[in-house]
């Protein structure tokens, strides 16, 4: 699974993309981000403020949303464009 | 009609409306540039756009194709720039047009209101003294 980060969580994170493996008991987007803040203490500054949205295949998803079968999930603060 | 396109270089205002006034179903045509400013005073050196290619592009154009059959729109453009600008530059420009001006008015507010709530794109300002990500508003 391809994750994707942008502007202030891809800073924090160092890097723009990766790819990665998730056990098997990770469904949800909110799983997702548990796992990320259990494996890394980076991932935990990046998400600990709760401000971030996840985008799965491009549609933005709720935590809720099976990610099991997703290819590419962005994760990235709110959109400031305009 | 419906045209987006996510570009770094500055767009040209009027022949995109010239390209737009040409139809005879356009009783009204309505246009909003969205510019970069400095409104804390900290002598802005640039602003950085961030964006997420592949989903701005068709975050766009659902919007856009969502104002056109909600607001009978004949014609609409959004151009939106991403990379590094400086004070005054363009950054988002709207074009909606509809045989009557409440609809062209209307539609164009409803972009630009839902772009920037929900168009992956970031914008970074760097001053003299700091960068920083600029925060969401209402």
């Amino acid at each position: 699974m391809k994750l994707l980060y942008f502007a202030k969580i891809r800073e924090i994170l160092g890097r723009s993309d990766e790819t990665i493996s998730l056990p098997p008991n990770i469904l949800s987007a909110g799983d997702l981000i548990d796992y990320l803040m259990d494996l890394d203490d980076i991932y935990k500054t990046a998400f600990s403020d709760k401000r971030f949205f996840i985008a799965v295949d491009e549609e933005f998803v709720e935590m809720d949303f099976i990610i099991k079968n997703s290819k590419e999930i962005a994760i990235f603060p709110p959109v400031t464009g305009g | 009609m419906i045209k987006i396109r996510i570009q770094s270089e500055a767009f040209n205002i009027e022949n995109e409306i010239k390209e737009i006034s040409r139809s005879k179903l356009n009783g009204a045509t309505v246009s909003f540039i969205g510019s970069v400013r400095d409104l804390k005073s900290e002598n802005l050196k640039n602003l950085e756009i961030e964006h997420f290619p592949k989903m701005a592009e068709k975050v766009l154009e659902k919007t856009a194709q969502y104002a056109f059959k909600n607001w009978n729109l004949s014609q609409c453009i959004i151009i939106h720039r991403y990379g590094k600008l400086k004070i005054a530059d363009p950054i988002v420009l709207i074009i909606t047009s509809s045989p009557h001006r409440k609809e062209a008015f209307k539609a164009n507010e409803y972009i630009i209101d839902f772009l920037k709530t929900n168009a992956p794109f970031w914008k970074k300002e760097n001053t003299e003294k700091r960068s920083y990500w600029v925060n969401q508003k209402n």
